[in-house]
């Protein structure tokens, strides 16, 4: 089943006289279930891509449907509603708010969706078991370490059971261990929950945990391969 | 839609981060807000003072003076010529129908002694009818009568100021004290009234019979002049009746024409003080009025600090808006945190409002009064400075980007 489907997809920037085509004619689909990840140099429009699939911008042409529903000409309110329901963002800097408890921060989206506080506390408690973290719940930020900061976010992202994650080089700001970690978490929650999974790095040895690499180059998917498997 | 009570404790959050911010940012509220209630009950406590001043004076009274005489062609001012009489004041009790009471006067000043006693005072040679029309009644004894006046007795009535000067503790009624070396009886002693609206103290006097103070004090020119005439209409609505009437009547007696000057002047007492209470009213409302600028300076220091807020928090911003939150989300969490400074600025305002009248009152001695209405305004007026000063900021946070949010350094 499709979960994402871009058609001609562009994106254009007006800076100052010259046009900067950001994205290109992009068409691409992504069934549900895949773990994609996305590569390219800086520049390569990889980042723009991940903006409109995760609903943040508009293109200026071309057709995204996510889930069968056209993104075209929605109104900020209804975007916002669709990364509410669809997406589980997880970016490079972890993006939790500050002075505010892990349990808080993964209450968030649950908190921008009318459930009811025992219901937000109960999930939130949920996900973030889920993510190893039981006895950290009542921790800042700031108390954590990277890892244990971005399996927060991890939860953040799922708790509003979204059947996709956008993953922002999730890795880019964690040593090796604690990379692989979250990586294996991801491939698990790929596996065992059926979560779609879009990533966006640069490190090869990051890619290798998906099953498909598509690469952009100057606005353009120039090459989309599966990972041959190790085994 | 998120609720209002999270939203509220986002903001409360918030607000707690930056404490000494807040508090400063409150304090121009604060400020704003005990001001415009210090000022307002400076203002009704002082229009208060002058309703009870009116209403120790007496109410609906009209005063009737004689007009200026003309010596050589130089006027000589208002009270100087003799043309009133106790008939004048009799035929105005008799004839004029809106008036209920009527009391002549022939004053002066004189010395009384009482044994080793002595003390100078304002004499009145008046009726009976001047404690009705001044709304005056006895602490003690009684009032001389008709008969007295007519037979020129020498009884008296003290103020409580002469009593106190004159007998300390001791009680008067019965004793004889002398006015000008003549002895008078006194039969009663007046009820303490204070002072007037220009701190004349009404107590320091002492009332004898009209034709007493005429013929055996201050030496009238003829018989029967008085200096004044007292008048108390029936009603309020009746006062411009009563004094059509009294115009008109001592028109007549005193034969003008048509085109003649009067000789004399009617004054309404009662609209002289009600414009005095309502220019008080109005400069208290002027005195609120520069308050309420520091409240809306306030205001605008709220407005600044919630701009630096949502500048600083864009990235929170960011966030939010990522995983979910609408525009009015967004709005509704700055422009909560923008009235919950203001309304708890509101509420330590009017602490401080009411603790500033009260040390107004002790300092410098002004009857304040802190009207609930006005607690009421304050409280009220602040909150809309939240609302119309936390808008601006809220709405820009609600439309920032949410891609430049979420990267903003």
């Amino acid at each position: 089943m499709v979960l994402i489907e871009t058609h001609h997809l562009t994106k254009i920037y007006e800076l100052g006289d010259s046009t900067v085509h950001a994205l290109n004619d992009v068409s691409l689909t992504v069934a549900h279930g895949e773990f994609l990840a996305i590569m390219g140099p800086s520049g390569s429009g990889k980042s723009t891509f991940m903006n409109v699939i995760g609903c943040l911008d508009v293109p200026t042409g071309g057709q995204y449907l996510l889930d069968g529903m056209d993104i075209g000409r929605r109104s900020r309110d209804e975007l916002a509603e669709l990364r509410n329901k669809k997406i589980g963002f997880v970016f490079q800097g972890f993006n939790l708010l500050p002075r505010t408890t892990a349990l808080e921060n993964v209450e968030l989206p649950m908190l921008y969706d009318g459930c009811s506080p025992r219901e937000r506390r109960e999930r939130a408690m949920d996900a973030l078991k889920a993510m190893g973290l039981q006895g950290r719940e009542h921790h800042h930020p700031n108390q954590l370490s990277g890892g244990q900061q971005q399996r927060v976010a991890i939860a953040r992202a799922l708790v509003n059971r979204a059947p996709v994650i956008l993953a922002d080089e999730p890795t880019g700001n964690l040593d090796t261990r604690s990379s692989v970690e979250i990586m294996e978490l991801v491939v698990k929650l790929n596996r065992e929950s059926r979560i779609t999974v879009i990533l966006v790095t640069h490190e090869q040895d990051i890619a290798a945990f998906s099953r498909r690499i598509v690469k952009f180059r100057d606005g353009r998917v120039v090459s989309d391969e599966p990972v041959k498997q190790a085994e | 839609m998120i609720g209002i009570p999270s939203t509220f404790r986002i903001s409360l959050r918030a607000l707690r981060v930056n404490k000494m911010r807040s508090a400063l940012t409150m304090l121009g509220i604060i400020i704003g807000v005990g001001a415009v209630i210090t000022m307002l009950a400076v203002g009704t406590g002082a229009s208060e003072r002058i309703s009870a001043q009116m209403a120790s004076i007496g109410s609906n009274l009209l005063i009737v003076v004689p007009g200026s005489s003309t010596s050589g062609g130089i006027r000589m001012g208002s009270g100087t010529l003799s043309t009133l009489t106790q008939d004048d004041a009799e035929a105005i009790a008799r004839e004029c129908p809106a008036v209920s009471d009527v009391a002549p006067m022939y004053n002066g000043t004189a010395q009384v002694v009482y044994g080793n006693q002595n003390w100078s005072t304002g004499i009145i040679g008046t009726t009976p009818g001047i404690l009705p029309v001044r709304d005056w009644s006895l602490a003690s004894g009684r009032v001389f009568t008709d008969q007295d006046v007519r037979n020129a007795t020498k009884v008296c009535l003290l103020g409580q100021t002469v009593v106190d000067n004159l007998f300390g503790n001791a009680d008067p009624v019965g004793q004889v004290v002398r006015i000008k070396k003549v002895p008078f009886t006194v039969i009663g002693v007046l009820e303490k009234k204070g002072q007037t609206d220009r701190g004349q103290d009404q107590d320091d006097t002492i009332f004898v019979p009209l034709t007493t103070a005429q013929k055996k004090l201050f030496g009238a020119p003829f018989a029967g002049l008085v200096r004044s005439i007292t008048v108390k209409a029936k009603s309020a609505d009746e006062l411009e009746a009563a004094e059509g009437q009294i115009t008109e009547l001592l028109r007549q007696r005193h034969r003008i024409g048509p085109r003649q000057d009067l000789d004399f002047t009617v004054r309404n007492l009662t609209q002289m003080m009600q414009a005095r209470e309502q220019s008080t009213q109005v400069m208290g409302l002027l005195l609120a009025a520069i308050a309420s600028v520091s409240l809306l300076v306030g205001g605008i220091g709220i407005m600044n600090i919630m701009l630096v807020s949502v500048t600083e928090r864009t990235r929170e911003i960011g966030i939010r808006m990522s995983v979910g939150a609408k525009t009015w989300d967004i709005r509704l969490q700055f422009i909560i945190e923008a009235l919950t400074l203001s309304l708890i600025g509101g509420v330590v305002g009017i602490i401080l409002g009411i603790s500033g009248s009260k040390i107004v009152t002790l300092l410098a001695g002004w009857a304040t009064i802190v009207s609930p209405l006005s607690v009421l305004l304050a409280f009220g007026f602040s909150g809309l400075v939240g609302l119309f000063f936390g808008f601006y900021p809220a709405y820009k946070a609600s439309m920032l980007n949410p891609i430049d949010a979420l990267h903003y350094e």
